[in-house]
């Protein structure tokens, strides 16, 4: 039996941290989006490419702890090639995860983002965990430039245990 | 081993602290938020929620007169313990921020104008800062903020090059939230003299760790809090100079705080009455009160003492650790705050580790987000130690550094 720590720092969520995928600028971009979140000063840019309703690029850059920065990387990884409704389903799915209400039997279906769940016994750190989520909802359903996890924005999917 | 001395151990027995009772396994190292209270503070509101509670100033009856007697009781005692003589001048806020938000809303309204300059310093926490930034914005008056010296001090040299004849006021913290340093008050205000300037000194962290004498202290206006200090969140002090507090507008308006009040006009209260409207928070003044008499019996010597024995282990033993970087000047100019970064493990992430330990820190810009620019981090892990620490919790927090090093690889 793992402790809490063990089962939030997984070794797959240590080796994104240190090696975050699609960490990088997008200068052709659709989409450039910011992202804060003002409690702990975690920021990051999000680049998205957006090809007829599908996203065919998406990429980040910015600071924040390791739980933060790996679920960005997990993120652009997972949807890159996805069409916009399967995105969002994808972070209603994940939210669900991070919040400890997502059952098990559907936790398959979210592939390495599943090494995330641990993040559902921290409620403080669900805000790392969404933050770039967050940002790629923004991307996807609105024109707004920046989004911050303590302001209202777009309806983001809800956050019960948040 | 590191150096042992006697003043690593508490100064006071944990089993005065009830939370700290109830919790033996807890390592509470983030007294620079906010303090935990002894049982003294606890009865002494209790005792006055049960006793003598009404409303004061106000009754014509035995129960409110105990009341007001109360009141008037705790802020000649608080004044008192501060160096105060003149215990009318002591405002009660709910905090420092309200104690700063009065000085720049009431005092700053009134005597800064367009093309005048507030001198700010790159360590202020957000209270002593963003009010100014609001009143340079809303006067049209220029923010000027003063340079950091490496270690995380004032520079001297920048601020007499920053004060010059259009200053009106100069706003600095006694001791770094964030780092700990411990400011030259004295020289810092003989700068602003020169001009002239209003000394606006930030004490939320200085009250609780140093020994205190505000009537010797070259200032116009000292603010500090209450629940660093053993007291109740909710309460708060400014003692401002009287010429100024009498001749400046209310900070707000309401009962308690008039003289006489005619159809078209108003006359105010006396000090300290005039910036107190509504109905003033006598149970968190008496435990503030209680407060101030428990750090009194220690000795704010042996605090100081005690303090910086235990900051200086603490500093010693995560420098040790590879990978560590300690904050600020050298823990004889600090106060009880190590402020602290490991390797490339990202503060709130350290933050999580020691919390499974048991051990309490914070982690982020700790509302000080100009100072982290300067410092060129985004965040830092804070330790921060007070009367109950011991060297257990030197060594958890050691523990835990190096957990997290072997978990981050």
């Amino acid at each position: 039996m793992s402790s809490p720590s063990e089962a939030l720092y997984q070794e797959l969520i240590l080796e994104h941290n240190r090696k975050p995928r699609n960490f990088r600028e997008m200068p052709n971009a659709d989409r450039t989006i910011e992202g804060r979140n003002p409690l702990c000063g975690d920021s990051l840019t999000l680049w998205v490419k957006i090809d007829n309703e599908s996203i065919t690029d998406v990429s980040f850059k910015g600071q924040g702890c390791a739980i933060s920065k790996a679920s960005a990387s997990l993120m652009t990884a997972a949807v890159k090639g996805k069409s916009r409704a399967e995105a969002e389903d994808l972070f209603e799915r994940f939210h669900q995860l991070v919040t400890g209400t997502l059952p098990e039997s559907e936790q398959q279906s979210l592939g390495p983002l599943r090494a995330l769940g641990g993040v559902s016994r921290f409620p403080l750190r669900v805000k790392c965990a969404s933050l770039a989520w967050h940002a790629l909802h923004s991307a996807l359903e609105s024109n707004e430039t920046e989004v911050s996890t303590e302001r209202e924005g777009p309806e983001p999917p809800p956050l019960e245990g948040a | 081993m590191s150096t042992r001395v006697e003043s690593t151990s508490a100064v006071v027995n944990r089993a005065d602290f009830p939370l700290l009772a109830a919790n033996p396994d807890l390592h509470y190292l983030d007294s620079a938020a906010t303090s935990q209270k002894p049982r003294a503070v606890l009865d002494a509101m209790m005792y006055y929620y049960t006793h003598d509670n009404a409303n004061p100033h106000r009754g014509a009856y035995a129960l409110s007169a105990r009341a007001t007697e109360r009141y008037h009781q705790a802020r000649e005692d608080i004044a008192r313990f501060i160096g105060v003589a003149d215990a009318s001048r002591l405002i009660f806020t709910r905090g420092t921020t309200e104690s700063l938000n009065l000085v720049a809303g009431a005092w700053g309204r009134a005597n800064v104008g367009a093309g005048d300059e507030i001198v700010v310093t790159g360590l202020e926490h957000h209270a002593n800062f963003v009010p100014w930034q609001q009143l340079a914005t809303e006067k049209r008056a220029a923010l000027r903020i003063c340079g950091l010296t490496a270690d995380g001090r004032i520079d001297l040299d920048h601020l007499a090059s920053l004060v010059g004849p259009r200053t009106k006021v100069v706003a600095f913290a006694h001791v770094s939230n964030a780092l700990g340093t411990i400011n030259p008050v004295a020289e810092l205000s003989a700068i602003a003299r020169r001009v002239s300037a209003v000394v606006v000194c930030d004490g939320a962290q200085a009250a609780p760790h140093l020994p205190l004498d505000v009537d010797a202290l070259d200032i116009d206006f000292y603010a500090f809090s209450g629940h660093k200090m053993l007291g109740p969140m909710g309460c708060g002090v400014l003692v401002g100079r009287r010429e100024l507090l009498e001749a400046m507008p209310p900070y707000q308006t309401g009962g308690d705080m008039i003289e006489y009040v005619g159809d078209e006009r108003t006359t105010w209260n006396v000090l300290p009455h005039k910036f107190e409207a509504g109905t003033p928070n006598v149970g968190d003044a008496v435990g503030l009160a209680a407060a101030c008499g428990y750090l009194g019996r220690l000795g704010m010597a042996n605090v100081r003492e005690h303090e910086q024995a235990i900051t200086a282990l603490a500093t010693e033993r995560l420098c040790a650790i590879p990978g560590v970087r300690v904050y600020g000047p050298t823990p004889a100019q600090r106060s009880g705050v190590v402020s602290f970064t490991v390797g490339d493990i990202h503060p709130h992430d350290l933050a999580t580790i020691l919390d499974e330990a048991g051990v309490c820190i914070r982690a982020g810009h700790h509302c000080a987000q100009p100072l982290m620019r300067r410092l060129e981090v985004p965040a830092t892990a804070r330790a921060s130690f007070y009367i109950y620490n011991t060297e257990a919790d030197v060594d958890a927090l050691v523990a835990g550094v190096e957990h997290a090093r072997d978990v981050f690889g």
